[in-house]
């Protein structure tokens, strides 16, 4: 146990440091974002005075080295845009990315499971058909046509909703949040349902498949042959085995919805840091773009670390050294 | 009865009398977003606009673009090189304290001590080799050589408080701490990206403003911001999106104001390589010579573009044509100066005349996220070119990695936008010969270099007589555009949205300032 | 194959098809800037040209594109990208797979540790990153859907192979002494593809639909090439204005793209997987 926490440990730095030397290296060679944050009328020496006072003068590796050297002490160095620390920024922009992820996962399980539990036990029926079909579609559907359409659909022809922003939040333990009020749920609801389609679907056909497979197994048959009421056997017996590949897969693609957030955030300009990026990148702002990747890989990999942890906690069978 | 319905209305009166005192907030919905709250940290309008509700300069711009007394009361040049400012007395800053040529020096120094700013102010701080405190109203600004625009110039430094600012951080900045100025609004909050909130500083010495509190939201997708006045969310906003403005219009609760802003489009061209790296003949194969250089072929570009079906199709509306590189209005704009005619059999002969009867072929590169509908334009453009036989291709970027190449000189013919509040300093950006120690030419992309404009930039810029100024700057604009030196293609309009019964003042340089609203 | 499946895949070819024809299909080459006329720009579907006697069945774009051609040539684009980036990162991925499979210990260990790492950060991430380095273009996108989707073809090839190679014939084949590129490609290889043609078919969906995303946020593709994702983006301004053609109609081709690899790749599974045979 201890073993295998220190290697995903080990792993987990390895991934870390890895990414840091990539994006440090790759954002370098975009442009110099000296050119589009000094003055036009700038003459020479105002640019190289520029240039020094923001490291950028030194070769590349002496820059990483700094830039290694700081992040041991927690920094990340100054946003070049706004000259506050780049750290700080995606952090005060990472609760409303988080919320909206958290939003969609919810309903993704909400309505994936339950359908996805219908589908594997009536499989013949014509509902079941017909949710498979609309999973089908949910599964091919682009996130980013979907948030336009319903945009059109609900904010311009129906007036319902409103199209962007994040409208009115409240703290709570100190964290701006927007389902305090009507104002904020309104504006969660439909970045929200966009960013769930897809991962609902995907439940919803991982639940019916995991279920046709419980119910193919012997415990299950026996069960039946006994006699048991059959909604014991769907809720006790098939739920605990469909549990372990529902809660696995849902840990693992929480990570992806808060890297697909970057759209949804994008159509819906919800103030998240996915959004913070975009506009990261379009400014030359490479501390924000390094902070932000190095936030999110430290959040996939606590996350990865969090499913394995629970992974075993729900399957004493598995031994942590490996994973199927 | 009559007496009951009389005392109701009374009472509906009552309620009608107090509705102004709600009223008094605006909230403004703004397209781009405020990076730094310290107003010397970086110089780009999103954070000029916003400054200004704080701070004040020594001499203010009107929405005309004309120069007026702020701070300094009056100003003048005591000899060629030295310029004296009279402080207004008795302007106190948001702490109390009394404003004083001690403050002005402090922050006619400050911006050149930021050594992380990304881009600095110190270009108009530069020409200024020595300041001098007369009394505790006069200063005296000295220059190395004669310099007329220095009363324009200090209107982009704000004047800060001594007291608050000498030790602050961007953080003291950002957090409201060390936000001290004398403008007509006092800070509140500020939720970066989100928001910022102002309040009326009871003590401002000009006109007081009509808002108790002013509220401006960041919402920098047009989609958004215009949903955002459409639901009542913003009482206005800033930059209409093209696409809705037609929309706006037909809908009485909202009203749309609009004005020919200072920003002129237009093109400029390789003229200084022999071998320009994105024109070539339609097989893609080098030309034996650098067709742009030739004035005839930049006469056919010109001809070849239709500008009013561009500013009625591509910009639905959002500009007027343009025959000058500032706008109408602006010192140095040419009144005989008119907009090329649309003329494709013209520039297919002049083509012909320049030895190419059958074309040749380009690539015009521009901004994609920087100007009103810019890809488009630029697809526009190219299209209109293809059609007189020069084959153009398109390639758009976003602006961190265009202005970059563009300054470098990678492309062959680009796009770009000037907002400029006089034509001699435009003039020396955008065609002055360049010169990277004097910073002359440093926006002019396509080297294009012609001594007699240089001259005449030169002696309007050193002229402190206004009149002089005018004569020589529009010389100079003549001159440069007689070479077709750039391309102008239009003027850009800029327009705001508002709620109705909002009265609005639009600016020419196009920032939205809460005091140029005001309640009907 | 089931019923299901033969649909998807006649709807497939059709769309190849489509895309492989549209020169000689769309009325009107939207990449040749000389056919576009600005005057014809944002009219609603069924309207007529101005000076040539066409109509727009699907209405006109910004620049006065018909849309029905830019949707079948942007069709091309899009299948092209996904197409080739697939082929490209399965040839890579089984390589890799199957040399980690064979080899085992340091060569698994090695290949397999990048998988993972790769794994654990989300294509769309890495791509975005690599597009905002290199700039728009064609070939730079189908490099960036390799780089992100290799991994997933890796692990497939890997798994399976490392089944293959426990079963007698393999074994046989060793003792006789077969090079080993001979027992991969020809014993191996073939009874793995079942599975990574699953795998395929879904990634190939995965991939256009990434191509779409990025193109829409502006890092994908040049503007005057527009693919089906481009297309949509530049609608998108207009959407709200109620000019829905100009990214209604290309969404909905790529939708249909879309749902017709995934249909595909659901019956390869049930193919693959005799268990789920029985629906």
């Amino acid at each position: 146990m201890s073993g295998f926490m220190i290697r995903r440990l080990i792993q987990a730095l390895l991934v870390l440091l890895t990414m840091s030397a990539l994006v440090f290296v790759a954002v370098f060679a975009i442009g110099d974002p000296l050119a589009l944050l000094v003055d036009p009328q700038a003459d020479r020496h105002d640019i190289a005075r520029v240039r020094a006072g923001l490291g950028l003068d030194q070769p590349w590796w002496v820059q990483y080295a700094r830039f290694v050297g700081a992040m041991a002490h927690g920094d990340l160095g100054r946003s070049f845009v706004h000259g506050e620390p780049a750290i700080r920024l995606v952090l005060e922009r990472m609760p409303a990315t988080l919320e909206l992820a958290v939003a969609a996962l919810l309903i993704a399980l909400l309505v994936g499971v339950p359908l996805g539990l219908w589908v594997g036990l009536q499989p013949r029926s014509w509902s079941a058909r017909l949710i498979d079909a609309l999973s089908l579609l949910g599964f091919s559907l682009p996130t980013f046509w979907v948030g336009m359409m319903f945009i059109m659909l609900f904010g311009v022809w129906l007036g319902w909703l409103p199209t962007g922003g994040r409208g009115e939040t409240t703290l709570w333990l100190g964290i701006p949040l927007s389902i305090g009020s009507l104002d904020g749920w309104r504006h969660l609801l439909l970045p929200a349902l966009t960013l769930a389609l897809f991962k609902c679907s995907l439940l919803l056909r991982l639940t019916a498949s995991a279920t046709r497979e419980a119910l193919r197994q012997d415990y299950v048959r026996f069960a039946r042959a006994r006699g048991l009421h059959p909604a014991r056997i769907v809720f006790v017996h098939v739920f605990k085995n469909i549990l372990i590949p529902i809660v696995t897969v849902s840990g693992l693609e929480f990570g992806s919805l808060i890297a697909f957030a970057v759209v949804t955030e994008t159509v819906f300009a919800w103030p998240g840091m996915g959004k913070l990026l975009i506009e990261a990148i379009g400014q030359l702002d490479r501390p924000v773009v390094v902070a932000y990747l190095l936030v999110t890989v430290t959040l996939f990999v606590t996350i990865n670390l969090v499913v394995d942890l629970l992974y075993a906690l729900l399957d004493p069978r598995v031994r942590l050294r490996s994973r199927p | 009865m009559p007496r009951f319905r009389h005392a109701l209305s009374a009472l509906t009166l009552a309620f009608a009398a107090t509705l102004p005192a709600h009223a008094a907030d605006l909230r403004i919905g703004l397209a781009a977003d405020v990076s730094s709250l310290d107003p010397h940290f970086v110089n780009i309008a999103p954070n000029i606009a916003l400054s200004s509700h704080l701070f004040e300069s020594l001499t203010s711009v009107d929405a005309n673009g004309k120069l007026q007394p702020g701070l300094a009361t009056s100003w003048k040049a005591v000899d060629p090189t030295t310029w004296e400012f009279k402080l207004r007395r008795g302007v106190k800053f948001h702490d109390g304290s009394e404003l004083t040529a001690d403050d002005v020096v402090f922050s006619l120094d400050r911006p050149a001590t930021l050594t992380n700013s990304p881009g600095p102010f110190t270009s108009y701080t530069k020409p200024i080799v020595a300041k001098q405190v007369v009394d505790r109203y006069t200063v005296r600004l000295k220059t190395a050589t004669p310099y007329g625009p220095l009363p324009l110039d200090v209107n982009s430094i704000f004047i800060v408080s001594k007291k608050a600012a000498q030790n602050a951080t961007p953080e003291d900045f950002n957090s409201g701490k060390a936000l001290i100025g004398t403008g007509p609004f006092k800070f509140a909050s500020f939720k970066r990206g989100e928001a910022i909130e102002l309040v009326r500083n009871p003590q401002y010495w000009g006109e007081k403003p009509a808002w108790d509190k002013v509220t401006f939201r960041i919402l920098t997708s047009d989609a958004p911001r215009l949903a955002a006045l459409l639901a009542g969310d913003v009482d206005a906003i800033e930059n209409v999106p093209t696409a809705d403005i037609a929309r706006l219009k037909a809908n009485p609760k909202f009203v749309l104001a609009q004005r020919a802003s200072w920003r002129t489009l237009f093109w400029q061209l390789d003229q200084w390589r022999d071998n320009s790296p994105y024109v070539t003949d339609k097989a893609g194969k080098p030309l034996a010579k650098n067709p742009l250089k030739d004035v005839r072929v930049r006469q056919a570009i010109s001809k070849a573009i239709n500008r009013d079906a561009l500013v009625e199709r591509t910009l639905e509306g959002l500009a007027i044509p343009a025959g000058n590189i500032v706008s109408p209005g602006i010192l140095g704009n040419a009144k005989a100066l008119k907009p090329e005619a649309y003329d494709p059999e013209g520039a297919k002969k002049l083509l012909a005349a320049a030895g190419y009867p059958d074309g040749f072929a380009l690539t015009l590169h521009g901004p994609n996220n920087r100007y009103i509908n810019d890809e488009q334009v630029v697809q526009t453009v190219a299209q209109l070119l293809t059609r007189v036989g020069i084959q153009a291709k398109v390639e758009t970027l976003p602006l961190s990695a265009y202005f970059g190449k563009a300054r470098a000189g990678d492309y062959s013919v680009a796009l770009l936008g000037w907002g400029s509040l006089a034509g001699d300093f435009a003039l020396r950006s955008l065609v002055g010969t360049p010169n990277p120690d004097t910073g002359w030419g440093s926006w002019n992309w396509g080297r294009y270099s012609n001594p007699k404009v240089d001259q005449l930039v030169a002696a309007s810029l050193a002229s402190v007589e206004p009149q002089e100024r005018e004569k020589l700057a529009e010389q100079a604009a003549t001159q440069a555009l007689k070479d077709y030196a750039v391309i102008p293609l239009y003027h850009q309009y800029a327009s705001w949205g508002l709620k109705k019964g909002i009265k609005f003042t639009p600016r020419v340089d196009e920032f939205s300032f809460a005091w140029q609203f005001k309640p009907e | 194959m089931s019923r299901r499946g033969w649909f998807s895949l006649i709807l497939l070819a059709a769309l190849l098809l489509a895309a492989l024809l549209a020169p000689w299909l769309a009325s009107q080459n939207p990449y040749d800037l000389a056919t576009l006329d600005i005057l014809d720009a944002r009219l609603p579907p069924g309207s007529a040209a101005l000076d040539h006697g066409g109509t727009y069945w699907l209405g006109t774009d910004a620049q006065g594109r018909d849309m029905l051609s830019a949707m079948l040539y942007g069709l091309r684009i899009s299948l092209t990208v996904g197409v080739l980036s697939t082929l490209l990162a399965l040839t890579a991925g089984v390589v890799l797979g199957l040399l980690a499979a064979w080899h085992g210990r340091w060569v698994d260990a090695l290949i397999m540790r990048v998988v993972d790492i790769q794994l654990s950060f989300p294509a769309i991430l890495l791509a975005l990153v690599l597009l905002a380095l290199t700039g728009p273009g064609v070939s730079k996108i189908v490099l960036a859907l390799l780089a992100a989707q290799w991994a997933y073809y890796a692990r497939t090839a890997r798994s399976a192979a490392l089944v293959e190679c426990q079963k007698d014939y393999v074994a046989a084949a060793r003792l006789l002494r077969l090079p080993t590129w001979r027992i991969l490609l020809r014993h191996v290889l073939p009874n793995c593809l079942p599975t990574l043609l699953t795998v395929a078919a879904l990634q190939l969906a995965a991939a256009i639909s990434l191509e779409a995303t990025l193109s829409f946020l502006g890092l994908g593709l040049p503007v005057t090439e527009p693919s089906l994702g481009l297309l949509i983006a530049n609608g998108f301004q207009y959407l709200l204005s109620g000019r829905y053609w100009i990214s209604v109609f290309p969404g909905l081709l790529l939708v249909v793209v879309l749902t017709s690899c995934n249909l595909l790749a659901d019956a390869l599974r049930q193919r693959a997987d005799p268990r789920e045979a029985g629906r």
